[in-house]
């Protein structure tokens, strides 16, 4: 009956305790929503590389060249020259070997020249391979397979034309060479959603009349012509390696790093990952922080609106003090009109975060590439929700011992 | 000789604030099923003496008993649960829980004192069957406590405090917001209440008009005595 008068209570203060009520919500869903893009992001960053042992480049930043490499963030600074590369994959601990040569663009989406080896070794989310959607891995010179975002952005099907750009965000464009699109990969929610893939030798074929980053003016080699030219590259920008045993990766990191002819860098892409987590850890507790803060300030303004309510209520306190209710009693029964609203607060919060995740999903997926499963509220979301409720019964304390002091000095006897 | 329900000895109070006032009480008693009417102006310490009944304050000296228990000598998480268990109260007015249900609010002192509880095998019944003895229509028991007129939530206000039959009914000006016609009704309804269940009634008013119907009327004036400091 206690619980049944205290919503009956509420009820008649549907206002306000809806705005308050409101309030909570808004805030327990930003609160978990910040949470799950956090926690959501970090697991698609690390869903984006699996089964690579090393990953090689020119030396720079471990974290950067992670960045440039599998997610396409940022540039290299530097390129490997092919006799590295070469060194590199003749080694015995080397297993496979995968170059990447970046640099250039279709529209905003990146272009990067790879050898068919890439859909052989390139693992995501847990050994999963790239599967094509349609048509065939590129057997032409000037064949390409684009990722599914590409495809589904452009509206390109098999057999489409498309012209590179020379560099990120450029208008010089490779016109002369017309790129024919072979395949489509499936969506995977990885970067390669957003990549133009072309063979190392399509790359040389396309910058045959460049130099120093501009074309020649005037010059322009027939197709014909670049078809019977010797097209091997003469750089990469990283390469993707796997050992013959886990146990040679720390020995040929090694190898790679102190290798004499050339600075170069090889990482561990977990290792990277690890440290780019700690790069951006400040950020994440920055976030957390502000999220919980919002939330705090959404039961303060509760605490609030519980307090202004007491004087109103002098009567009714009366009423169950001649009832033979203990001052003890009304307090807790506002303690018990705060938790419910914490509670009926956090559940509309969790499910406002369950509406906006099924609006958002697809927008963050094309936007950002990050991908939010719809999953049931975790452990985590569970604990966060007890978390308000017992903060809000925290919160109403305060006005609740100077409920108790009110319904002392009143008895049942209240002028009004 | 009746049974005591009230029995007030010695009593002494003495109002701590910046306009001291002191209430003694020499000896007052009321036996059971009696009703008594106590007069007295607006300021005189009525409020105050059923403060001290009900336990809500406690004196400085002397005695309170209430079916033979003397409250004083209660702690007063014991006192609110005896005012629970012995007392029925009525107020003036805004008796009830605008936001409950009229069976609701006639249940509450039930929830806080369990030997009443224990009378009334099934609450939402008797709170029917009291709401028809009162002359409530049907079915006002769903109703919302806020819908109902003053005299209909005073009627209500009664059947709060018979639930569970407590020795004794305290009423405090039960009949100052109604108009005449419902005055005469609500103290015939209560009187009825009162004599079926063989409850006392103290009843305190500043209106002597109500007199003729009560067992005994008795001024303030007569069994305490005020004292004030000139502010």
């Amino acid at each position: 009956m206690m619980v049944r008068l205290a919503l009956a209570s509420l009820m008649a203060r549907a206002l306000t305790v809806g705005m308050t009520i409101l309030a909570i919500a808004l805030s327990v869903a930003l609160f978990l929503g910040v949470e799950m893009v956090r926690s959501g992001a970090k697991a698609s960053f690390a869903d984006t590389i699996s089964g690579t042992d090393l990953i090689v480049g020119a030396r720079a930043g471990s974290v950067q060249l992670l960045l440039y490499s599998v997610f396409r963030i940022g540039n290299a600074t530097n390129n490997v020259t092919w006799k590295s590369y070469q060194d590199i994959a003749a080694r015995p601990e080397v297993d496979w070997i995968v170059p990447i040569s970046l640099g250039d663009s279709h529209r905003q989406f990146r272009v990067m020249g790879t050898t068919q080896a890439f859909f052989a070794h390139y693992k995501y989310r847990q050994g999963r391979s790239l599967v094509l959607s349609d048509g065939a891995i590129m057997d032409d010179l000037f064949d390409t397979v684009i990722g599914a975002d590409v495809a589904a952005t452009l509206g390109y099907r098999i057999d489409d034309p498309i012209i590179v750009a020379h560099g990120l965000a450029s208008f010089a464009e490779h016109k002369d060479q017309p790129f024919r699109v072979a395949g489509i990969l499936e969506k995977t929610g990885t970067p390669v959603d957003r990549t133009v893939i072309i063979s190392m030798e399509a790359i040389e074929a396309i910058h045959v009349d460049w130099q120093g980053g501009a074309q020649v003016p005037g010059q322009s080699t027939p197709v014909d012509v670049i078809r019977e030219m010797d097209l091997t590259p003469k750089a990469v920008t990283a390469a993707l390696i796997g050992v013959e045993s886990p146990l040679q990766t720390f020995a040929l990191q090694r190898a790679i790093n102190e290798y004499r002819a050339e600075p170069l860098l090889a990482i561990l892409p977990g290792v990277a990952l690890q440290e780019l987590w700690g790069i951006v850890g400040i950020a994440e507790t920055a976030l957390f922080a502000v999220s919980a803060m919002v939330v705090v300030t959404a039961l303060i303004g509760m605490m609030a609106t519980i307090f202004s309510s007491l004087n109103e209520r002098r009567r009714e306190m009366a009423i169950f003090r001649a009832m033979g209710a203990r001052p003890a009693t009304i307090m807790s029964m506002l303690v018990i009109e705060a938790m419910l609203m914490a509670a009926i607060g956090a559940l509309l919060g969790l499910l406002l975060l369950y509406i906006g995740l099924i609006i958002a999903q697809p927008i963050l997926d094309s936007a950002f590439g990050l991908w939010l499963p719809i999953d049931a509220p975790s452990a985590r979301e569970l604990w966060a929700i007890v978390g308000v409720v017992c903060a809000g019964a925290i919160v109403s304390l305060v006005p609740a011992i100077r409920a108790y002091r009110m319904s002392i000095a009143d008895g049942m006897m209240v002028k009004s | 000789m009746a049974e005591t329900v009230l029995d007030i000895q010695n009593l002494a109070y003495r109002w701590r604030g910046p306009a001291s006032f002191a209430l003694t009480v020499p000896t007052f008693k009321v036996s059971k099923g009696e009703t008594v009417l106590l007069l007295g102006e607006s300021g005189s310490g009525k409020s105050t003496l059923l403060s001290l009944i009900c336990g809500t304050i406690l004196p400085d000296q002397g005695c309170v008993s209430i079916a033979g228990t003397d409250i004083t000598t209660l702690s007063a998480r014991a006192r609110d649960k005896f005012r629970g268990e012995q007392i029925g109260v009525i107020f003036q007015q805004f008796n009830l829980l605008p936001f409950g249900s009229v069976a609701d609010n006639i249940a509450l002192p039930l929830r806080f004192a369990p030997a009443r509880r224990s009378r009334v095998p099934d609450p939402m019944a008797q709170a029917a069957e009291l709401c028809t003895a009162l002359g409530l229509p049907e079915g006002v028991t769903k109703a919302k406590a806020a819908a109902l007129s003053v005299g209909q939530q005073q009627r209500v206000a009664v059947a709060r405090a018979l639930i569970g039959q407590p020795p004794m009914i305290i009423a405090d000006e039960p009949t100052s917001a109604l108009d005449a016609n419902s005055q005469t009704a609500f103290l015939e309804l209560l009187f009825a209440q009162t004599q079926t269940y063989q409850t006392s009634l103290l009843m305190v008013s500043h209106d002597p008009r109500l007199g003729d119907r009560f067992d005994r009327v008795i001024r303030l004036d007569d069994i305490a005595d005020v004292q004030r400091a000139a502010a």
